[in-house]
């Protein structure tokens, strides 16, 4: 166990130091300048800016500058927002993301469980059948489709809830639900398929023989054991509510690091897109992680040290 | 059931049971044996494909999705051409009509814009925009359909090359094995490890902006998925009894590649590709979005979408048609998937 987690460590600081110099180069080569107006700028004044920012050193002692930086927590200075630090414009506008994307991420697990669940007692009724056809609609409707239409219909035509202000817990409503869509449909159809299969298995077959009542069957032996590859889901579900983030943010005007992310996407703040690069990555190899170290201790029959399932 | 007949023997036996209502004789004709007939199959073994497509027609989602898909795609095809105007053509005194067809007005397409007002007339337009126009008086019916055929392309060209990398790296993978399979998979392990929509922007940032640069995006990290399962299955099927049965009873090795190990991975393979497509559609819808996607006057799904998006009050048309479509699309290509997945999966058979 105790060399499946210095393993698995390692890997993950492999991949983020990886994640970190990839993105550094890929930065290198980006077409531009980050300068609002670098066209009116004299080559003295373009000196100055650039002797500020580091950018006239060669690329070797900028890299490793900026690895030295990192490692204290620094990611530079922002190239749009004059004297403000990456650091602090992420700690301005991680709480929305976290808000919305926290909110959506149990939202959609509760609620897909629930789907989920019911669906695989009911297989093959009505009620199945409507579940299976939301968790289709969920996992094949974009994201930023749904949350427009979302935003159309309830916020314009309707005027239930504010459309794209961040002003009070209302404004959070919709961008979750918009975010949960996929989170639903991902998990109601996972946990359904699991629950199916062992539905199946032979200690279900035995509860039920030994005269255990089947509430007893349902909660003590399917619906636990059926709980527990749900876990390896985080990952992925990690990943659509990033993703989601990214436009729904958009789409919603929450003041969020999804939001930041595309507006320096435009106009090539480069700092601040490695920054935000930095953290999605980071957060997501974290998730991995945590997800493979809980399955193990989850589920007994998963043999840590061979890696491989029993 | 008929043809059977007990032989002398047996019936001897039914009579000294002394059932209550017994059998004469005479009711039966004994058959002829005949030794070479009997070793004749009833029916000629179903081969795998056609068991395979048998399932898959009993998927009713999965055969709808079919059909529209086939019929999606031919409009993506023919739908630009079937009226005159084309996808960049731009007629400013057309512009933000709202669809308008003849026989389809209680569906909505009846040329009225939010306020009830029918454009048409109180322009004074007489030919009829199918999906109406956007704010350069383009034709949206043409540009739909436009959008959908570039739309497929970048995404099935993305699956191709994702199914070729994928198949030779997990190929190679598997049929080496020992150093060579572990640093290949240690390149795997890292390469999951990064969120891919990330490196798909970074790399959109760097490259010139347009469907080459969107493909090849996609495919840097969307081949990995592919390599582990072309690879899983290969070390799976390389160990497997009915292989080393296949070759004990003297089988050629193009007879154990055709019967045995295609068969085998190729379902997996094809599910695989079958999800990659939406996914591909989705990336390129998603970055079309944040405005990382195609350049005017080129129109892919999430062009229109975000051009319908930033109309969405005033011509909320501009934006549900190609919703529709692309979630019409993207359902399609999931139930299908779905559908082939649970037709070619060989442990299902019975």
């Amino acid at each position: 166990m105790k060399r499946y987690l210095i393993q698995r460590f390692a890997y993950a600081v492999i991949t983020l130091f990886i994640i970190v110099t990839a993105t550094f180069l890929l930065m290198q080569l980006l077409p531009g300048t980050p300068y609002s107006n670098a066209e009116k700028l004299t080559e003295s004044q373009r000196a100055i800016l650039d002797a500020k920012y580091g950018l006239d050193k060669p690329v070797a002692i900028q890299y490793i500058t900026y690895i030295g930086n990192l490692i204290q927590g620094d990611l530079g200075y922002s190239f749009q927002y004059q004297g403000r630090t990456v650091m602090s414009m992420i700690g301005d506008r991680i709480g929305p993301s976290a808000l919305i994307g926290l909110q959506g991420l149990v939202f959609g697990t509760i609620i897909g469980l629930v789907l989920g669940i019911i669906s695989a007692l009911r297989h093959n009724t009505a009620v199945d059948y409507v579940s299976v056809t939301i968790a289709v609609l969920g996992m094949s409707i974009p994201s930023f489709v749904f949350a427009a239409l979302l935003q159309y219909f309830i916020g314009v035509k309707l005027g239930w809830l504010p459309v794209a202000l961040w002003e009070n817990y209302q404004s959070t409503i919709l961008p979750s639900l918009a975010l949960s869509v996929t989170v639903i449909a991902t998990v109601a159809r996972f946990i359904r398929s699991e629950m199916l299969e062992v539905l199946g298995q032979d200690y279900v077959t035995t509860a039920r023989a030994k005269g255990l009542n089947e509430s007893g069957v349902i909660w003590k032996h399917v619906i636990r054991n059926a709980l527990i590859p749900v876990v390896t889901m985080l990952g992925p579900l990690a990943v659509s509510i990033m993703t989601g983030t990214l436009v729904i943010e958009k789409i919603f005007g929450v003041p969020g690091l999804g939001e930041q992310f595309t507006l320096s996407i435009l106009v090539l703040d480069y700092s601040v897109i490695m920054g935000i690069t930095l953290l999605y990555s980071a957060l997501f190899i974290f998730v991995v992680f945590v997800v493979d170290v809980l399955y193990g201790l989850l589920d007994p029959r998963i043999d840590l040290k061979g890696g491989s399932k029993a | 059931m008929t043809t059977i007949q007990p032989n002398d023997g047996d019936f001897k036996n039914l009579r000294s049971q002394d059932r209550p209502a017994e059998p004469s004789a005479d009711l039966f004709v004994p058959q002829p044996l005949d030794s070479t007939v009997r070793e004749e199959l009833a029916a000629p073994a179903p081969t795998f494909w056609k068991e395979a497509w048998e399932r898959l027609f009993k998927n009713k989602g999965a055969v709808v999705s079919l059909v529209l898909l086939i019929i999606l795609s031919a409009m993506s095809l023919i739908g630009p051409s079937m009226n005159e105007f084309t996808y960049r053509e731009q007629h400013i005194p057309h512009s933000n009509l709202p669809p308008k067809v003849a026989g389809l007005e209680w569906l909505g397409f009846d040329g009225k814009d939010v306020n009830g007002v029918d454009q048409y007339t109180q322009r004074g337009v007489e030919t009829n925009y199918w999906f109406g126009t956007d704010e350069f008086g383009r034709d949206l019916w043409t540009r739909v359909w436009k959008g959908t055929q570039i739309s497929l392309f970048i995404a099935l060209v993305a699956a191709f090359l994702d199914l070729v990398i994928g198949v030779i790296y997990g190929g190679i993978s598997a049929y080496y094995g020992g150093r060579i399979d572990n640093f290949m998979q240690r390149i795997i392990e890292i390469l999951t490890g990064i969120p891919n929509l990330i490196v798909i922007i970074l790399f959109i940032l760097i490259l010139e902006p347009g469907i080459r640069s969107i493909i090849l995006a996609m495919i840097i990290t969307g081949w990995v998925g592919m390599a582990r399962v072309v690879r899983g299955q290969m070390l799976q099927l390389k160990g497997q009894e009915f292989v080393l049965a296949s070759r004990t009873l003297g089988a050629s090795d193009s007879r154990l590649m055709r019967k045995h190990l295609l068969p085998n991975v190729m379902g997996p393979i094809i599910v695989t590709v079958m999800f990659t497509i939406p996914t591909a559609i989705f990336f390129e819808a998603f970055l079309s979005f944040i405005g990382l996607g195609l350049q005017a006057p080129l129109a892919s799904l999430g062009v229109l979408i975000e051009d319908g998006y930033d109309a969405i009050r005033s011509f909320p048309y501009k934006l549900l048609i190609p919703a529709v479509v692309i979630s019409l699309v993207m359902i399609c290509f999931n139930l299908l998937a779905d559908g082939l997945r649970d037709a070619l999966d060989p442990k299902m058979r019975k």
